[in-house]
């Protein structure tokens, strides 16, 4: 189906990190990689002020947005509870060491 | 892997807050069966009494409905009373002949009221009130009978007298000791609460002994008899005498019972399999009635039913209020006094004012309020903190309002604020939402709040408000503790002083070491425990520990402040404040060229460019060539200086050489939480110094310091700390303190708090009195800052952290 597009190689990315995809005409995406060497990918704006996620800290498979401590989940973009929202994921995959976005 | 198999006897709040807390840590563990002796699921208890007055029902009341028994996958038996335990077996089985088979039992069998042993105390019609039976059996009375009377005048029967009055019965209240809640109050108090009680309408008989309840014509009970031979009608009675523990399944089943469950300091019985909490229990010879305790309680039982086994149950003060709507009664640890305590009494009878402080070696340690108690959270604040109240003996009585607190939103005020008032300024939370949040949800702890209505989450000056709020809705179930006794986060129950030492005693130089060693709950811990450790690792082990940039806020990683439209702010650092036209000329010239769009002078005295994309973080640095300001860090932030005696007329000191100084010997300093400075030239104190964490003021013959000021959230006045003479005296002293302060500190916790904290005397001690220690601070407080270099110039020269500027593209 996608389109796989390479962006980077993961040790481009830090450990408990993030890196920022910049877009023509559309909003940031960031590429998080987690402790175990995960990687996953949403649009940079917190559900709820719009913060960029890609500035919070990294811990377990979760982000806090840097402006208002909110924790995003980043395998669903689900913000934890008592908090409701959802930051836009998009399809991310590591081919050997080298990180790819499916973008339209 | 099999389940072990854990069964709860009992399902009130201390039980079923085990197991929530053992949720928490692990959700897998046990298959878990739960028998409960009333028909409905875990109610909060303490809500009975306006339940009884109408207030609110039943439904309200419930903590756990059926379906977070379901969801928690747990067997629930309700109506189901157990009757032995057959612990060669470890079978526990109940009256209809249910059993369940147990790994480990939990025992959370409660209290019962004790029924006075008089002739006719089980006719119809006499009941306690103790569960949601006895409050459905009095309200059916209230509604077809017409006299009613309440055996017991203590916080429980004046509840219940007040619900049966709202409910239009005419309330008697009996009696035995001379006054009412003779264990909170002195007589002059007591009589004051009588008199309001009386004005709604209750009857009071004191100093009376029952000697019979005598039925009347239908069988029912008809009138309460005493030892006198008075008489009185009553077609209700409601014993509220007292409770005593339930022990006796414990006892039968050959577990150690001494006037309750006997338990160790981990909630274990003397069978390691069998462990019990709440109102059953006799914890070093105590048993306790309070929701507080008891949660404390729950959490360590939780603790080592998950096989952490590191916490341990130590009492700690204890609330109540009365909850009877327009009379306000307050007490709070140990409010009886006596030889060895001192107590300072306020007695206003004709206004309605009682206040009852009692004091033992300079710590506030109990409080009785009466009529007036909305300064109630404050001493128990303070009662659970245990300072020295020396230095505000004189306030103490006169209320936290006193205290020279201006400037932030008065903490007093929760009881009177309407419900549509403004608590949370910063997140736009009313005092309703709060109180509806506390009672739709359960809520006990101000975390709790925070997390489900945001108040007090963004700068927290509103935290001692809402915790009033928490107090007065829920009383003594509120859940307060100091920050040096709550665990830093939700990954670990170590708390701030446990995790410090633990990372000094086992000489932790890693995140990854920390959190296999303590044993976190979390692979790599969360945004708020990371920080923490990350500091308490390098200021614990300088040069040997490496910075995690990755477990630092954003600010600190990227040495920038972010904005709310992800853009950043840049103040490059001007010594004591103090610049030249070359550096103007700089700042203007970037401002022009990286299209700054705005360029502020700060409260520091310097200059801030805000707006900055990411991206042009370090060709800023580069181009406005002056060091970082670190105005971005829980670091060193400013030294803000006055003209001093170079140019002023007034000047007796060269303040501004002195703040340049001490700015430049402080350079690079990370803290647990921000630090400012100041130095004035003189008393006219030009550079407010008094609000600093440490401020300097010159005089004629010296110097005089002053620690622990702060200007913020909450105006605190800095303490006189020391008198030097010279230059050198003021950098070793001021040094010293702080790396006291650092090595010392809970994170985040500024030097006003960690000097509430640790007491003025000790630092003095330390710094002061201790020449040779004072010595041995500033050399290590020098060693740690010999690490530390430009952040800017090493990003824009040598490339660190690169990746931090540079956005990929597609």
């Amino acid at each position: 189906m996608s389109n796989w597009k390479t962006i980077c190689q993961l040790n481009d990315i830090p450990v408990q990190g993030a890196r920022v995809v910049k877009r023509e005409g559309h909003t940031d995406i960031a590429i998080f990689r987690t402790a175990d060497d995960q990687v996953f990918a949403m649009v940079d704006k917190c559900p709820h002020k719009g913060g960029p996620l890609s500035q919070g800290i990294v811990s377990g498979h979760s982000v806090t947005c840097p402006l208002h401590n909110w924790n995003i989940a980043l395998e669903t973009g689900l913000a934890q509870a008592p908090d409701e929202g959802c930051a836009g994921r998009i399809p991310v995959q590591l081919d050997g060491n080298t990180v790819q976005l499916a973008l339209d | 892997m099999k389940k072990l198999k854990l069964v709860m006897v009992g399902n009130g709040m201390a039980g079923v807050r085990t197991l929530e807390e053992l949720f928490k840590l692990t959700p897998d563990t046990y298959d878990i069966t739960v028998f409960g002796a009333e028909p409905h699921p875990n109610y909060n208890r303490i809500m009975l009494s306006p339940v009884l007055t109408g207030e609110q029902t039943l439904p309200e009341i419930i903590l756990n409905d059926l379906d977070w028994y379901a969801e928690h996958g747990i067997t629930l038996h309700l109506s189901r009373a157990v009757t032995e335990i057959d612990r060669v077996r470890r079978v526990v089985r109940a009256a209809d002949g249910t059993e369940a088979a147990y790994d480990r039992l939990l025992l959370a069998t409660g209290s019962s009221p004790f029924m006075l042993p008089v002739p006719g105390k089980d006719l119809p019609g006499v009941v306690s009130f103790r569960d949601v039976a006895d409050v459905e059996a009095m309200i059916a009375a209230a509604a077809n009978h017409k006299h009613a009377v309440v055996i017991g005048g203590g916080l429980l029967g004046l509840e219940a007298a007040n619900g049966l009055l709202a409910r239009g019965m005419d309330v008697t209240v009996v009696h035995l000791a001379p006054w009412l809640l003779e264990r909170q109050m002195d007589e002059t108090a007591a009589r004051l609460l009588q008199q309001s009680l009386e004005a709604k309408g209750l009857k009071f008989l004191l100093q009376k002994q029952t000697a019979e309840l005598v039925a009347g014509e239908s069988g029912r009970v008809g009138a309460v008899r005493f030892k006198d031979g008075d008489e009185v009608p009553a077609e209700l009675v409601v014993m509220a005498v007292g409770i005593r523990p339930n022990y006796s399944l414990a006892e039968q089943s050959g577990i150690y019972c001494n006037r309750g469950v006997v338990v160790n300091d981990f909630m274990q019985t003397f069978d390691p399999r069998v462990y019990a909490v709440g109102e059953c229990v006799s914890h070093r010879g105590v048993s306790y009635g309070l929701v507080a305790p008891l949660f404390d309680q729950a959490k360590v039982a939780a603790n080592h039913l998950a096989q952490f086994g590191i916490a341990h149950y130590v009492p700690a003060a204890t609330s109540t209020k009365l909850k009877v709507t327009g009379i306000d009664v307050f007490s709070a640890g140990d409010f009886m006094g006596g030889d060895g305590f001192e107590a300072i009494t306020l007695s206003d009878p004709v206004g309605g004012i009682y206040k009852k402080l009692i004091i033992k070696d300079d710590r506030l340690v109990g409080a009785c309020l009466y009529g007036d108690t909305t300064d109630g959270g404050w001493y128990f604040r303070l009662i659970r903190e245990g300072h020295g109240i020396h230095e505000m003996r004189e306030q103490l009585m006169l209320g936290e309002g006193t205290t020279g607190d201006t400037g932030h939103a008065g903490q007093n005020r929760a009881m009177s604020m309407p419900d549509d008032a403004e608590v949370c300024g910063c997140n736009g939370v009313c005092k309703g939402s709060i109180v509806k949040a506390i009672q739709e949800k359960g809520l006990f702890t101000v975390d709790d709040i925070k997390k489900h209505t945001k108040a007090g989450s963004s700068c927290g000056s509103c935290v001692g408000l809402v915790e009033q709020i928490l107090i007065n809705t829920v009383g003594g179930a509120a859940d307060v503790k100091p920050k040096s006794e709550k665990a830093v986060c939700g990954c670990s129950d170590m708390t701030h002083g446990q995790l410090r030492q633990a990372i000094r005693d086992k000489h932790l130089v890693t995140l990854a070491d920390t959190f296999r060693e303590l044993a976190w709950r979390s692979p790599d811990g969360c945004a708020s425990c990371r920080p923490a450790i990350n500091y308490y690792l390098i200021s614990t082990w300088p040069g040997e520990a490496h910075d995690d940039p990755q477990s630092r806020f954003i600010n600190e990683r990227v040495h920038a402040n972010i904005q709310k439209d992800g853009t950043y702010s840049v103040i490059p650092r001007m010594w004591g404040g103090v610049t030249n036209p070359a550096e103007l000329r700089r700042i203007a010239d970037v401002a022009d060229k990286y299209a700054i769009p705005m360029v502020k002078v700060t409260g520091g005295q310097r200059i801030d460019l805000l707006g900055v994309k990411k991206e042009d973080l370090p060709a800023v640095w580069k181009e406005l060539d002056m060091p970082s300001g670190h105005a971005y860090g829980k670091s060193i932030r400013t030294v803000k200086t006055c003209v001093g005696s170079e140019f002023c007329r007034f000047g007796t000191q060269n303040s501004t050489q002195m703040g340049i100084d001490l700015e430049k010997d402080l350079f690079g300093m990370w803290s647990p939480a921000k630090v400012k400075l100041a130095v004035s030239g003189c008393p006219r104190n030009c550079a407010e110094a008094g609000i600093k964490d440490i401020g300097v003021i010159g005089v004629d013959s010296g110097w005089e310091l002053y620690i622990g000021g702060n200007g913020g959230i909450k105006t605190e006045v800095a303490e006189f700390f020391c008198k030097v003479k010279t230059h050198d005296e003021v950098l070793e002293y001021s040094g010293a303190f702080l790396q006291l302060y650092r090595e010392e500190a809970f994170y985040l916790e500024r030097t006003v708090h960690y000097l509430q904290r640790v007491g003025m005397e000790y630092i003095k001690q330390r710094v002061l009195a201790d020449e040779v220690g004072r010595n041995e601070l500033y050399a290590r407080l020098k060693f740690a800052l010999s690490f530390e270099q430009d952040p800017w110039a090493e990003r824009y020269e040598k490339g660190v952290a690169q990746h931090e500027f540079e956005a990929l593209a597609l």
